[in-house]
């Protein structure tokens, strides 16, 4: 087993005591909740007639049902009201910080815990929700959990769990210009596969790791999960505390050099021992965009779709799936496929970096005919920054929407979904079959500025053939 | 519909629904637009909706001869993707109090425990032959037996396997943890008292 990596550190301080069943009881240092998962826990919570423990740990947003184009109350979708007003009436009854519509603090769950400073190293954090992975940028031990645990995180503050085996996954050297964190991590799962992370945490280390920005982190770890392991999680260095210094929920004054010095001993040791351990060489990784339905299908922008026999046998079965229900041909290349709708956004790909970078493609250029292109800003926080930069005026000029934030299309929970056979250039976390809201719809992941470019030239293109216009604020 | 898991659960006697496919997703088991809902209710009726729509009929959650199945048996990786627990409730409520199979995703896993659906996991060529005697006479009747580990027939037994820790929990009735969870609050306070985040990062 691991030992003296932050993933063992923070375990440790976490423990309350062993369970009966032999898992470990831990101590959730902050319950991120939403709209979707949890109106079931309250509902156990009042049947079995207990309360919220620590209701100052918890904090909620909406963000999954929110639609993006008006959110004048009430939701003209009736089943979305009565989700947010349930939330908000469980919030106001039990005394939960709850950052709504118009609060100038409402989002995407991930993106906004970052962003208020509430998500800070060495923490335990569980939500009702898979992405949940996306705080390990900070160094955070940070997983989703399933409404029966948001039920039990509300009862006690705690969770039963087993602790995973720790991978290190270390990427060295330099991306290549145009090469984004989206590239990297989509990389990774190709070549670890959507299973090869069950029963790990991964530790993304190494020198392409730490030139990063937090952003790009959250991205990485954000994905992890899509790789198969529960969480991810980066050391953190002086750009997590940067990143950190200011922010509403950050320690200041006398306890930030405290807490400065305590998060800096909790990364990993020089001498850690970690399970398993793969390396990576930053250079070799190209633009990399899935062609079929599951994350791990992914090509170098270079590459042609895979022909079976060119795969491992396990491959194969999922392979001939992708084939029918993509419509896309061993052998073809993945440049060129042409695409109907291009979304930038989500809790991978909906942070201001994301939208500077897809805005440098964006402007001085003009959405292809026929497609549709929409942006959607992560939360109220970074729409309100990119406006403040003016590349809400880029994305329009060029023919792009702009949006409210909220998850939008990734799961397609509000209004925004494909129609029919449509296929999507998208900036999400998943190509599963029907995951945009179409039981048809075909879903093309990758970076925000692979994204653009698809959506300038209605068809994907590798990024670095076009030249970029970085938007001076 | 028989009642939901409760207590101990040594055995789940049925009979068998195969399903087969490598990485079956949460949003395939239950597509999101069904998560629009503040209770699980209704999601029995929707389990697989999209892929049973694509198959008219033909999809195993609609053939006649596994109606009323309890021991559900798929590949590798399944319930990979999303944490909702709409999916195992949507299983759980159409009938299956038991999933066999190569792997289970991570939180998929936690989820089912944490409602008294045991996964059990076997090598991918017992699944195929698990499947392949289910397929061939649908109608037997499967015992999943938890102290023994084996599922079996009345003609054939495999070995699967579960981890003690769940299967303990299983057995003894203790997969709901909530109540032990509450029940250690004065650790929890003690460790809540030394935890430097929460005390202005004082360490000493």
């Amino acid at each position: 087993m691991s030992t003296g990596t932050l993933y063992d550190k923070v375990w440790d301080l976490h423990c309350v005591g062993d369970l009966p069943g032999g898992s470990t009881q831990l101590f959730v240092g902050l319950h991120l909740i939403h709209e979707v998962t949890s109106p079931q826990a309250f509902a156990a919570l009042r049947d079995k007639r207990l309360t919220v423990r620590c209701p100052e740990r918890t904090v909620a947003t909406v963000d999954h049902i929110v639609p993006t184009t008006s959110q004048a109350r009430p939701f003209a979708d009736p089943l979305a009201e009565e989700m947010l007003s349930t939330l908000e009436r469980n919030c106001e009854e039990y005394g939960i910080q709850l950052n709504g519509l118009g609060s100038g603090r409402q989002g995407i769950v991930h993106v906004i815990a970052p962003e208020l400073g509430l998500t800070q190293p060495g923490m335990t954090i569980a939500c009702g929700d898979s992405h949940t992975s996306t705080h390990g940028a900070f160094g955070a031990i940070a997983f989703g959990i399933g409404t029966s645990q948001v039920r039990d995180v509300l009862a006690s503050q705690t969770l039963a769990m087993n602790k995973l085996r720790v991978r290190r996954i270390s990427v060295d050297g330099q991306l290549a210009d145009g090469v984004s964190a989206k590239d990297l991590i989509l990389h990774v799962i190709r070549v670890l596969g959507v299973k090869g992370g069950v029963g790990y945490a991964y530790e993304f280390a190494g020198t392409a790791i730490e030139a990063l920005s937090m952003e790009e982190r959250m991205t990485v770890c954000n994905m992890a999960i899509e790789g198969g392991a529960r969480c991810g999680y980066v050391n953190p260095d002086q750009v997590t505390f940067d990143y950190l210094k200011g922010r509403v929920h950050a320690p200041s004054d006398e306890s930030w050099q405290r807490a400065v010095a305590w998060w800096r001993g909790l990364a990993s040791d020089g001498d850690a021992v970690v399970d398993d351990e793969m390396v990576f060489n930053a250079a070799m990784i190209a633009p990399t965009v899935t062609w079929g339905i599951t994350p791990g299908q992914g090509l170098g922008i270079d590459e042609r779709i895979p022909a079976l026999e060119e795969l491992d046998p396990g491959e194969r079965p999922i392979a001939e799936e992708a084939y029918r229900y993509m419509d896309l041909h061993p052998g073809t290349a993945i440049a060129g496929v042409p695409v109907d709708v291009c979304f930038i956004g989500s809790c991978t790909n909906g942070r201001l970096g994301d939208l500077r970078a897809a805005a440098a493609v964006a402007q001085g250029r003009h959405v292809a005919s026929g497609i549709k292109a929409f942006v959607v800003p992560g939360s109220e926080q970074v729409a309100r920054d990119a406006e403040a930069e003016g590349l809400d005026r880029v994305f329009r000029a060029a023919g792009f929407e702009w949006r409210e934030p909220g998850c939008s299309m990734c799961l397609a929970m509000n209004p925004d979904r494909l129609e029919g056979r449509q296929i999507s250039a998208s900036s999400s976390n998943r190509n599963f079959k029907g995951r945009q809201g179409s039981a048809s719809g075909r879903t093309l992941l990758m970076s925000p500025a692979m994204v653009a470019a698809a959506a300038v030239h209605g068809h994907v293109i590798d990024v670095r053939r076009l030249s970029l216009n970085p938007v001076k604020a | 519909m028989s009642t939901f898991p409760n207590g101990s659960i040594p055995q789940i006697e049925g009979r068998a629904l195969a399903l087969q496919g490598e990485d079956i997703d949460t949003d395939r088991i239950i597509p999101a637009r069904f998560l629009k809902c503040v209770s699980f209710d209704a999601l029995g009726g929707q389990v697989f909706a999209d892929d049973r729509a694509e198959l008219n009929g033909e999809h195993p959650f609609d053939r006649s001869e596994f109606q009323g199945a309890k021991i559900l048996v798929v590949n590798s990786n399944f319930g990979c993707g999303s944490s909702r627990e709409h999916a195992p409730q949507a299983l759980m409520r159409w009938g299956l109090r038991a999933v066999v199979g190569v792997s289970f995703a991570e939180i998929f896993f936690g989820n089912c425990l944490a409602l008294g659906i045991p996964c059990v996991t076997a090598s991918p060529d017992t699944i195929e032959s698990i499947q392949q005697a289910v397929l061939a006479a649908p109608d037997q009747s499967l015992c999943l037996d938890l102290s023994s580990m084996r599922l079996a027939s009345s003609s054939v037994d495999w070995a699967v396997a579960m981890e003690s820790g769940p299967r303990e929990m299983l057995l003894s009735g203790r997969w709901d943890a909530t109540s032990q969870l509450v029940e250690n609050s004065a650790e929890n306070k003690a460790l809540m008292a030394r935890l430097p985040y929460l005390n202005d990062f004082i360490t000493a």
